[in-house]
């Protein structure tokens, strides 16, 4: 079935140099329609970067790559106009409302007053939060405002959301909600490219990368990294590639 | 306990930033207080005016330009030529010697003598005119101790622009220069910041919104409140203090768009290089705010300052603005006087608005 699904992400060699530091070094690698794919690795190995590339917010040295169809070298309008991102800072106004919240975001990705409206009242709907809608976010709890930033960036219904970290802090029964809510956006066809510390939630994934130094170190869904390196835990596949490279050292 | 310490100086240390402020700022601070804080006289530039050309008149000028606290800047020939002089901005004080000055000395045993300062810096007008007369007085002194017939010369004062020296006068301007500083500047460099300590200048980024967009939008309020800002204190100068607005009102608020443009400029550019609220803030107060206070001859006179701090007083955009506002308001002059206040204005904000461009570009890159 996986065969069947466009490419929506597509990396042939990507490499991003900072002077005489590689922060990148020759990436490829595909993402499919509707994937929830893992980004993973440790602090400084270059995830980051990668996103940044990926999302149009940094050029890279050189490599062929492709968003949403879109080429990340001259057409990273049409890119930013197909995605959605959300970091793992917090995303949205504290001093704003809930909903003036969404209607900033929706204003700036060109909805219509109605197409907001509607979008809007669906999330809040979902998310049973239409009585808090006028709320200041600050009397918002965390768990919400993580969903209601989810919510805010597939706002637009992108090809691909971006999703740097976004757990961060949350607690273990909102992170599962949150989760549910990834599933759902990838059953209505949008990919989801996540980054995350959690190795549980590495578990959650599709197909997952490693990066270790730069590089991608393994590619693959859970069950076979798993299998290929003998781990009972995607923590323990990520410990081994980890301890390996610093044995290299 | 020993080792918490030593972690605490490290921290200290590794922020440049803060050692900056904590080492730098207290060292400019007294120097700038000690020099600027002076009220004495140094090489104030006067013209004179003599239309007596005579022994006693020559003398006298002598005595003034020797004492080291003016430098003769120019020498006219006819009074209508008093007032283009100060309209320069450069000349402060015009010693004026009536026709046949010495002769009436003589014969009469009275003469008369005009100063006139540019009393739009009420303080500098009132020292200079003391100074002045203080020179004048001591040489009737020395004349009259070997003459018999008492001699007296009787100077008349005239504070141009401001006959009351009202402090309101040099009050405002500085005030207008300060608000619509702290307001540009200082507030957007921290709403930028703001955004980028949430997080939300990333989404912003990754949105479709071009940069100048960004900008354009965190920009635009505040030209609006401190447009606002600049007509409110204008209005309250004229209808509370008496504050003359003698120039054209068009003129001043287009010269206020472009200073606060100016700031707006100077606020991006911080905001590129601060990473917090709390730098933004630190830097805006350290880079603008005590600069534009200390340095911008608001308080303290210029002409009075060392000279590497009157060099680096060029550089605050202040000081030329609060030139334009007082030539304006008190002086009632036009573009043909301040257009060089306005091209230095309008160099230092394509400046900034450039340097922010391209810091802000980097960023993305």
């Amino acid at each position: 079935m996986t065969t069947e699904r466009p490419k929506v992400i597509e990396v042939k060699h990507l490499v991003k140099k900072f002077g005489n530091f590689v922060a990148n070094d020759n990436l490829t690698f595909d993402v499919k329609q509707g994937e929830i794919f893992g980004f993973l690795g440790a602090n400084g190995a270059g995830k980051t970067t990668a996103i940044k590339i990926l999302c149009g917010l940094q050029s890279p040295t050189s490599g062929e790559i492709k968003v949403a169809g879109f080429d990340v070298y001259r057409q990273t309008n049409l890119i930013k106009r197909n995605i959605g991102y959300m970091s793992q800072k917090f995303s949205l106004y504290e001093d704003l409302s809930v909903s003036q919240n969404f209607e900033f975001y929706g204003g700036i990705y060109g909805l219509s007053r109605k197409q907001i409206k509607e979008r809007t009242s669906y999330f809040l709907e979902k998310l049973e939060l239409t009585n808090e809608a006028n709320k200041i976010l600050k009397e918002i709890p965390l768990g919400w405002k993580q969903k209601l930033a989810f919510s805010v960036a597939i706002l637009h219904h992108p090809k691909i959301v971006f999703l740097d970290e976004p757990t961060g802090g949350v607690d273990p029964v909102t992170r599962r909600q949150f989760w549910e809510m990834i599933y759902e956006a990838a059953n209505e066809g949008i990919t989801i490219f996540v980054t995350t510390h959690y190795m549980d939630e590495a578990e959650y994934c599709e197909r997952v990368s490693i990066m270790v130094d730069g590089r991608i170190e393994a590619l693959d869904t859970p069950a076979m990294l798993k299998q290929q390196y003998g781990a009972s835990s995607m923590n323990e596949v990520f410990l081994r590639l980890a301890r390996a490279q610093s044995a290299e050292q | 306990m020993k080792g918490f310490i030593i972690k605490e100086f490290l921290h200290i240390f590794r922020d440049l930033r803060t050692m900056l402020i904590l080492f730098g700022m207290p060292v400019v601070q007294v120097l700038l207080f000690g020099f600027a804080i002076t009220n004495e006289i140094n090489h104030a530039s006067i013209a004179i005016l003599d239309q007596a050309k005579d022994e006693v008149s020559m003398k006298i000028t002598d005595k003034i330009l020797s004492s080291g606290y003016f430098d003769l800047k120019a020498v006219l020939t006819h009074p209508d030529q008093i007032e283009a002089a100060f309209g320069e901005g450069v000349i402060k004080e015009v010693v004026v010697f009536e026709p046949g000055f010495g002769r009436k000395l003589e014969k009469e045993g009275k003469a008369n003598m005009q100063i006139i300062t540019d009393a739009s810096d009420p303080n500098t007008a009132n020292l200079l005119y003391n100074y002045t007369s203080g020179i004048v007085r001591d040489y009737s002194r020395e004349m009259m101790e070997n003459k018999t017939p008492p001699m007296q010369i009787s100077i008349e004062s005239n504070m141009m622009y401001n006959p009351e020296l009202k402090g309101v006068f040099m009050f405002v301007p500085g005030t207008i220069t300060i608000l619509l500083m702290l307001v540009s500047a200082m507030m957007t460099s921290i709403s930028i910041a703001r955004e980028k300590e949430l997080g939300t200048m990333e989404v912003l980024l990754v949105s479709p919104l071009k940069p100048f967009q960004i900008i354009i939008g965190k920009v635009l309020p505040y030209i609006l409140l401190s447009f606002t800002n600049a007509v409110v204190i204008l209005v309250l100068a004229f209808t509370v203090f008496g504050m003359p607005i003698n120039g054209s009102i068009l003129f001043l608020l287009l010269e206020s768009i472009l200073f606060i443009v100016m700031a707006l400029s100077m606020g991006i550019f911080i905001s590129t290089v601060s990473q917090t609220q709390q730098q933004a803030m630190l830097l805006s107060m350290f880079v603008l705010m005590l600069p534009t206070i200390l340095l911008s001859g608001f308080i303290f006179p210029i002409e009075n300052m060392p000279l590497p701090l009157q060099i680096l007083s060029n550089i605050m955009p202040s000081k030329w603005f609060i030139i334009i506002v007082k030539s304006i308001m008190i002086k009632g002059l036009g573009i043909t006087y301040v257009w060089k206040e306005t091209l230095i204005l309008l160099g230092m904000t394509l400046f900034f608005i450039g340097l922010s461009v391209k810091k802000f570009n980097i960023r993305l890159g």
